[in-house]
């Protein structure tokens, strides 16, 4: 029931948002992007004044020794003196960038450690979150192994559920990044700078903010075709919504007596060799779990609002929406994608 | 044969009848197809690379149209994802070292005055290499639609499994096979410049540009190879059932990225360094003053081209490495900078206290320094491996390269073919066209690459063919699609007055620019044994000692 109301605050909050989102760089929502944003604006700085002193120097030559008119006409060939070199010339201008290079470097190495910095907990230490992130040809896999403590053991698709630290008690979220198929790069931007999923290679990741909200960020590294829909949707939440969200997620499928008709068309189709529906016979694990379609706001790589006018499309013919998706047309009758609307629409 | 004479350059009138009794066409046809001679090859090199330039520009116009609004559907996907990955294998591979492989091919032979390279017939085989391997890349066309996986490639997308028509196969083939090109004009350039120099010209006399050229070719040995090894493990993964990239038979999708950049960042200095070159033949000349710290200019050319060996992985931060091998790379890819840096200064204090004139050359070469420092600063944030964390894979890497590519190679390049383009037709080329060319190029460049920045730092990735209409790229897209546009005519007007002033330009001289180097000292263009006797040299500048006998160079060298 929590849950429920939880969900209920959330989408409000979501509502609110103004409708174009901020993915930039430079609007940090965790220490960890912060930090590596001031060094951005330093390092902006430093590129900044070499610029100007440099096109500066340009610029003036430019001016300062190209001849007037009166001179190439009253001299035309003469030679201004000839300079050939100059050592402490040389030693001045090669020393003044190993200096700057020096500073960088410093500046550099202190940020690298903060990022990176080696996380005080294990994985299963109290108010730890731990996700296995796996990234899919054209979507993001999450995989909740356990938090606080916990052990949990849902997958969920598109969005990503994490709480964020309140009361200065952090919440460390610890992604365990993976790739089913090809190179993906995991990308939130106000939150973390970009990870990259390989297959065949574990890489981590540690997300953590005390600001709840949505955050939006996608696949950057190119994956194939739909390599531009495979988005990733962050929503932090304050932990009490978060503990709700959980626990609704950790139950089986919602059993709705009036979509009984609906559910065994779909576990009578191929649906259930790639979907899973926990409690029920659909056990793939090729595409998104379906247990609790509806407590997502999107579907399909987070491209599509999730409501049931998009389902029925979806259901249709996902080749016309996202071509080259992995999910084919199953030519099943118009009652038949019906049905399977009706009974997918119960799955909050 | 009235006029494919004995000069090698441009045949300019068609000559009735060969004395054979064949058409001109047949004769012209048999001498270039058959051709040893570095002037042939050299010219024919840099109109291959125009013609690819055409058409990687005309994919990239397409791909500026897709993003104009998102989610548009102009061309879908798959169509998308084949341009981008044509366009970047294009400039790279057929444009940008083909042109540059071609004026060093015309012009090193001339400037150290020899009277052709050392392997006249490996020449030969490399430019007929390089141009087959770009044809055999566009053949993948053929196979229903180009490759899908970016110029470079990441396993496994090269698999079967991923990539499964024989396109991938005839890129791979393609890129193997130009790059037998680019390795022989690599060894013959090493053979030239150290084996047929003048008499007279030791390896502290010798021009610039020829320096450059032979670092350049020092990298092309050392990148290309590891870059042919691993598409021809990519041919055996495709071909043989091997496993090299195919992560669920044991192959490592990583070890594709290691080796491919180990070829890929050398692979961005083999494209600057020669135009470093040239711009340091250019400003001299049109600044009216020696090149201001040699020494030092031909170290910083050396310790580049060392150090760009070890600093591939900065483009792979993401991946996971350590922070110990991030920092190590951090540190190299800084230490790039410091060199460069050099370089620059020595640049602008050339023009310092000089007498600077703006022919089109000098234009370029302005426009080179002012864009190019750019680039080179973006640079600098991409290095600093916390910040690339969030740039990596974004549109500011793709503007950050093109600052490089365009507004250094590409100007650089300009620079020189104005330069130089008197000395192999004979013609000037028009100057108020050129000038149209440089300040379209100029504003258009700024206005396509500028925006790119930004939307990169606005979280834009690279390589999508749509994006959301709720993320404020919007505006930034648009720009930078109104500047490919305002680009294109300057492209246009380029090739318009390279053909056209081959018959309308002014008659040049021996010596237009009043330069110094010894290309200047032969007939324009230059008969195709180059000089009727071999130069002897006693410094940097021999025209200048010829033109000042009072005052020679050699006495301060």
């Amino acid at each position: 029931m929590s849950g429920v109301i939880a969900l209920g605050r959330w989408t409000l909050l979501a509502a609110g948002d103004s409708p174009v989102h901020d993915v930039s760089i430079f609007s940090p929502a965790s220490n960890s992007a912060e930090s590596i944003a001031s060094l951005s604006i330093l390092v902006l700085a430093v590129a900044g004044l070499i610029f100007l002193v440099v096109e500066g120097v340009l610029f003036y030559s430019i001016v300062r020794f190209r001849p007037s008119r009166v001179e190439r006409e009253s001299a035309p060939d003469t030679e201004p003196p000839q300079v050939y070199g100059s050592h402490p010339i040389e030693i001045a201008w090669t020393v003044a960038p190993s200096v700057i290079v020096f500073f960088l470097v410093l500046v550099t190495a202190r940020t690298l450690w903060e990022v990176n910095a080696a996380p005080p907990q294990t994985a299963n230490a109290a108010g730890v979150l731990d996700i296995t992130v796996v990234g899919r040809q054209w979507w993001w896999e999450y995989q909740y192994n356990s938090y606080d403590g916990r052990p949990l053991g849902f997958a969920t698709a598109s969005e990503l559920h994490i709480p964020a630290g309140s009361g200065g008690v952090a919440r460390p979220v610890r992604l365990t990044l993976k790739s089913a198929d090809v190179c993906h790069s995991f990308w939130v931007p106000r939150l973390e700078g970009k990870m990259d999923a390989i297959p065949g290679r574990v890489n981590t990741l540690w997300l953590q903010t005390d600001r709840p909200g949505l955050y939006l960020g996608q696949c950057a590294e190119y994956c194939g075709t739909q390599h531009a829909h495979m988005l990733i949707r962050v929503v932090v939440q304050t932990p009490e919504e978060f503990e709700g969200w959980l626990e609704n997620q950790s139950r089986p499928a919602v059993d709705d007596p009036q979509a009984v008709e609906g559910r065994r068309t779909l576990l009578s189709e191929s649906c259930v060799n790639c979907h899973r529906i926990r409690g029920t016979t659909a056990a793939g694990n090729y595409a998104p779990d379906l247990t609790h379609l509806m407590s997502r706001q999107t579907f399909a790589g987070a491209m599509l609002d999730l409501d049931r006018r998009n389902l029925r499309r979806w259901v249709r013919n996902p080749q016309s929406i996202k071509q080259g998706c992995l999910m084919p047309a199953f030519g099943l009758t118009d009652e038949k994608q019906d049905l399977i609307v009706r009974f997918l629409a119960t799955l909050r | 044969m009235a006029v494919a004479d004995e000069r090698g350059g441009f045949q300019r009138e068609p000559a009735g009848a060969s004395a054979a009794g064949r058409p001109a066409i047949v004769s012209a046809l048999h001498e270039w197809t058959t051709t040893v001679d570095h002037k042939k090859l050299g010219i024919m090199y840099v109109a291959m690379a125009i013609f690819f330039l055409v058409v990687g520009g005309c994919e990239a116009l397409l791909m500026r149209l897709q993003l104009v609004v998102p989610n548009n559907d102009l061309v879908g996907p798959d169509t998308f994802n084949q341009l981008f990955t044509m366009h970047g294998t294009t400039m790279v591979f057929f444009v940008g070292m083909p042109i540059l492989i071609g004026m060093a091919n015309y012009l090193v032979p001339l400037m150290i005055g020899a009277r052709d390279m050392a392997f006249p017939r490996l020449n030969a085989l490399g430019f007929w290499t390089t141009l087959f391997g770009g044809l055999l890349v566009y053949f993948s066309f053929a196979t229903g639609g180009a490759p899908a996986m970016g110029w470079f490639a990441y396993a496994p997308l090269t698999e079967t499994t991923f990539a499964r028509s024989a396109a991938t196969d005839f890129w791979a083939l393609g890129l193997v096979t130009s790059g037998v090109g680019s390795i022989a004009a690599g060894v013959n350039f090493i053979a030239t410049i150290l084996g047929m120099r003048a008499p007279g010209m030791t390896m502290t006399k010798i021009p610039f540009f020829a320096w450059t050229m032979l670092w350049t070719s020092v990298q092309l040995l050392v990148a290309i190879p590891p870059l042919t090894a691993g598409l021809i493990m990519v041919l055996f993964d495709r071909q043989l059932g091997a496993h090299f990239f195919d992560v669920q038979n044991g192959g490592s999708a990583y070890f594709w990225q290691h080796l491919f950049w180990f070829f890929g960042h050398p692979e961005v200095y083999i494209l600057i360094l020669p135009v470093f070159g040239m711009v340091s033949e250019v400003i001299p000349v049109f600044s009216r003053k020696v090149l201001f710290g040699y020494e030092f200019m031909a170290a910083a050319t050396m310790a580049i081209a060392l150090i760009s060996l070890g600093v591939w992985a900065h483009h792979m931060y993401c991946v996971g490495m350590s922070r110990t091998l991030d920092l190590y790379f951090v540190v190299a890819s800084l230490l790039v900078s410091i060199p460069t840096g050099i370089k620059f200064f020595n640049w602008l204090a050339t023009m310092f206290g000089g007498r600077i004139s703006f022919a089109s050359p000098m234009l370029f070469s302005v426009g080179f320094l002012s864009m190019f420092l750019i680039g080179g600063l973006t640079g600098i944030m991409l290095a600093v491996a916390p910040f690339d964390f969030q740039l990596s894979d974004t549109y500011f890497v793709v503007g950050h390269f093109h600052w490089v590519l365009i507004g250094g190679t590409l100007f650089g390049v300009f620079a020189g073919i104005h330069y130089w383009y008197p000395k192999v037709t004979g013609r000037m080329l028009s100057e108020r066209l050129a000038w149209w060319q440089f300040w379209l190029l100029y504003l258009g460049f700024l206005l396509t690459f500028g925006p790119m920045h930004l939307s990169g730092m606005l979280g834009m990735p690279r390589r999508i063919f749509t994006y959301q209409p709720d993320r404020a790229w919007e505006i930034w897209n648009q720009l930078s699609t109104l500047g490919a546009f305002i680009q294109a005519p300057s492209y246009a007007i380029f090739v318009y007055n390279v053909v056209a002033s081959l018959s309308n330009g002014k008659p040049a001289g021996d010596d237009p620019w009043d330069a110094w180097t010894l290309e200047w000292s032969t007939t324009s263009p230059p008969p195709s044994y180059n000089f009727e006797v071999i130069p002897t040299v006693h410094s940097r500048r021999p025209l200048w000692d010829l033109k000042h006998p009072d005052d020679p160079d050699w006495q301060y060298e």
